[in-house]
C-alpha cells in the first residue's frame, strides 16, 4: 500500500491509514495548514516596501514566497506569526498585530 | 539434524543472534543480560557474522539506534535487563507504534528499590502496555527456539511489531543446560531474509517515519496498532506450526500441563513452571487432579483460550512474579481474573506473589498452595484473595 499523503485525510477510517503512519512521499508539509497556530499576523505593505527581500531569509518558516527576484504576499498557510520579518524591515513595510 | 549441546540462556540467544546474523546489534550493558552482546562482540571479533556491532551510550540510545537502523530497512536487536529496560520506556513505544519489527532480548530482573540484580518480571511487567509482543521462555531450550521464532512473528505485515523474547535472569540467562540447537543453515532457511515494503534507505521511495499525529490521527493509529497486536496471536501460532514442522519441538500461547482433568491448577510464567510441574506430577501420583498453564505469550494476552482451558476448574491460583502494588493483585491475576469474568462458571481465584529478586520458589511451596487450592474447593470459602509467599512474616497464615 502506497497512499499518497494527500489521501490521508481527517475523513478515512483507521483501516485506510498508513501502518506506523508512514508517509510515503516528500514535501508534504505543503498539505498541512500550520498557519492556524498563529496568534500575532504579519501584514506587509507593498507601498512601502523597497523590495530589500532582507525578510525573505530571515522567516523561519518559508512563508515569504519569491517571483521573479521580489516578494509578494505571505503565505498564510504555513506562517507561524513568530513577527521576526517585523522586527527586520527596515522600512516599516510590514506591521505585527494580535488576530481576533 | 539438531545439536546437542550444553548452554546458558544467554548463550542460547546469542547463539541464535549469531545464526540469525542481524544487520544491527546497538549494545549496552547490563546484568544479568551482559553476556549476550558479550557472546556477541567475539562473534563479531571472529568474523562470525556481518553485522554492525554498535556500542552506545545507554539502553535509551541502544533502542534508538534499533529504530533508526530498522526504518531504514534493517533487521535491528538489542538485549537488556531491569533498570535498562525502564530507560527505554519512552522508546519502546516509539518501535511499537512506528511499527517496527526490533528483536529485543529480555533477561528479566527486579526493578529497584532495594536495590537488587536477581530474578522477577517487575522490569518486563512495567513495558506491558508498550505495545511490544511478549513471549516468555521457562528454560534455555525455550529461550533459544522463541528467538528463532521472534523475527518471523514481529515481521509478519499484518503484525508489524517489535517482540520482547524474555528469559528469568540469572535462573535461565546463567544456568548451564542441556539444549538442542539447529545448524545455521537451517535456522538461516527458516527465519528468512527481511525484505521490508518500505524503508529509509529505499532512494526511490521517499518515506517519512514517526510523523506527529495530531487528535485528528492519534486514534485511529492506535485502533490500527491494537489490531495488529491482535493479529500477532495468529501470526505466533503460524510461525510455531512451521517451527514444529520445521524443528520438531511444539509452542502455543501456553502450555497445559495435565490440565485435562484439573480441578485444582496453578497459572504462572518462565522458570517456576519446571518446579510447579514437579509438584503436580507428586500430586498427581497421590491421585490429585492437579494441573498447571505455563503462560508464554503475555503480550497479546491469550484471553480467549485461557479461559476455555481454565473453565472446568474449581480453583485456581496465579503466581505472580512481580508486584504491581495494585493492593489487589500482580498483574498476571488481574489477565487471568479478566479473561475469566465472562464464563458462565468459572473458578475460584487467588493470587500468590512469589519469587521477588530471586527468592527461591520450591516444591514444597507449590505443594501449599495446591493445597490451599482443595481447601477452597472442598469448604467453598475463598479466604483471603491477594497473599504473599515465601517472606519471613509475623503473621501465622502467612506461613
Amino acid at each position: 500500500m502506497s497512499k499518497k499523503a494527500a489521501e490521508i485525510n481527517e475523513q478515512i477510517p483507521w483501516q485506510e491509514m498508513t501502518t506506523g503512519c508512514e508517509i510515503y512521499e516528500g514535501g508534504t508539509s505543503r498539505l498541512t495548514m500550520t498557519g492556524e497556530w498563529r496568534s500575532k499576523i504579519p501584514l506587509w505593505d507593498p507601498a512601502k516596501c523597497k523590495q530589500c527581500l532582507l525578510c525573505t531569509p530571515f522567516c523561519p518558516d518559508s512563508s515569504i514566497p519569491v517571483s521573479a527576484g521580489r516578494r509578494t504576499d505571505f503565505d498564510y498557510d504555513h506562517c507561524k506569526g513568530c513577527g521576526i520579518c517585523y522586527k527586520v524591515c527596515p522600512f516599516g513595510a510590514i506591521d505585527w498585530k494580535e488576530v481576533h | 539434524m539438531s545439536i546437542r549441546d550444553r548452554l546458558s540462556g544467554n548463550e542460547a540467544i546469542a547463539t541464535a543472534m549469531r545464526q540469525i546474523n542481524p544487520d544491527v546489534f546497538a549494545m549496552f550493558p547490563i546484568t544479568p543480560s551482559t553476556e549476550i552482546p558479550q557472546y556477541f562482540a567475539q562473534y563479531v571479533a571472529d568474523g562470525k557474522v556481518d553485522t554492525e556491532f554498535i556500542c552506545v551510550e545507554s539502553e535509551h540510545s541502544s533502542l534508538s539506534a534499533c529504530i533508526g537502523a530498522e526504518a531504514a530497512g534493517c533487521r535491528a536487536i538489542t538485549a537488556t535487563s531491569s533498570a535498562g529496560l525502564s530507560f527505554m520506556n519512552e522508546v519502546l513505544y516509539v518501535a511499537a507504534s512506528s511499527r517496527l519489527p526490533i528483536v529485543l532480548a529480555v533477561a528479566c530482573r527486579a526493578l529497584t528499590g532495594p536495590i537488587n540484580i536477581n530474578h522477577d518480571y517487575s522490569d518486563s511487567m512495567a513495558e506491558r502496555d508498550s505495545g511490544f509482543i511478549q513471549i516468555y521462555a521457562e528454560n534455555n531450550q525455550e529461550a533459544y527456539d522463541n528467538y528463532l521464532q521472534a523475527h518471523r512473528i514481529g515481521e509478519t505485515p499484518d503484525v508489524r511489531l517489535p517482540v520482547m523474547i524474555c528469559e528469568d535472569g540469572f535462573i535461565t540467562s546463567h544456568a548451564l543446560e542441556n539444549i538442542e540447537l539447529e545448524r545455521d543453515e537451517d535456522v538461516r532457511a527458516f527465519v528468512g531474509e527481511y525484505h521490508p515494503e518500505h524503508y529509509l534507505l529505499k532512494s526511490e521511495n521517499p518515506l517519512a517515519v514517526g510523523p506527529y499525529g495530531t487528535s485528528p490521527y492519534y486514534m485511529e493509529a492506535r485502533v490500527a496498532q491494537a489490531e495488529a497486536m491482535k493479529n500477532a496471536k495468529r501470526a505466533i501460532l503460524e510461525v510455531a506450526a512451521d517451527f514444529e514442522r520445521t524443528f520438531g519441538r511444539k509452542y502455543g500461547l501456553f502450555e497445559e500441563y495435565r490440565m485435562e482433568d484439573a480441578e485444582i491448577a496453578l497459572v504462572l510464567m518462565g522458570s517456576s513452571a519446571g518446579t510447579a510441574k514437579a509438584a503436580v506430577d507428586e500430586l498427581r501420583e497421590q491421585g490429585v487432579q492437579a494441573g498447571l498453564i505455563k503462560i508464554r505469550v503475555f503480550r497479546p494476552f491469550p484471553a480467549e483460550e485461557l479461559a476455555e482451558a481454565l473453565k472446568h476448574c474449581k480453583a485456581v491460583a496465579v503466581l505472580d512474579k512481580s508486584e504491581g502494588f495494585s493492593a489487589c493483585g500482580g498483574p498476571l491475576f488481574a489477565e487471568t481474573a479478566a479473561a475469566c469474568i465472562n464464563l458462565d462458571r468459572r473458578p475460584k481465584m487467588v493470587d500468590i506473589v512469589y519469587g521477588l529478586g530471586g527468592r527461591d520458589f520450591t516444591v514444597d511451596q507449590a505443594k501449599r498452595v495446591f493445597a490451599r487450592l482443595g481447601r477452597i474447593v472442598e469448604t467453598g470459602e475463598i479466604g483471603p484473595v491477594y497473599t504473599h509467599m515465601g517472606q519471613r512474616d509475623l503473621r501465622e497464615e502467612a506461613q
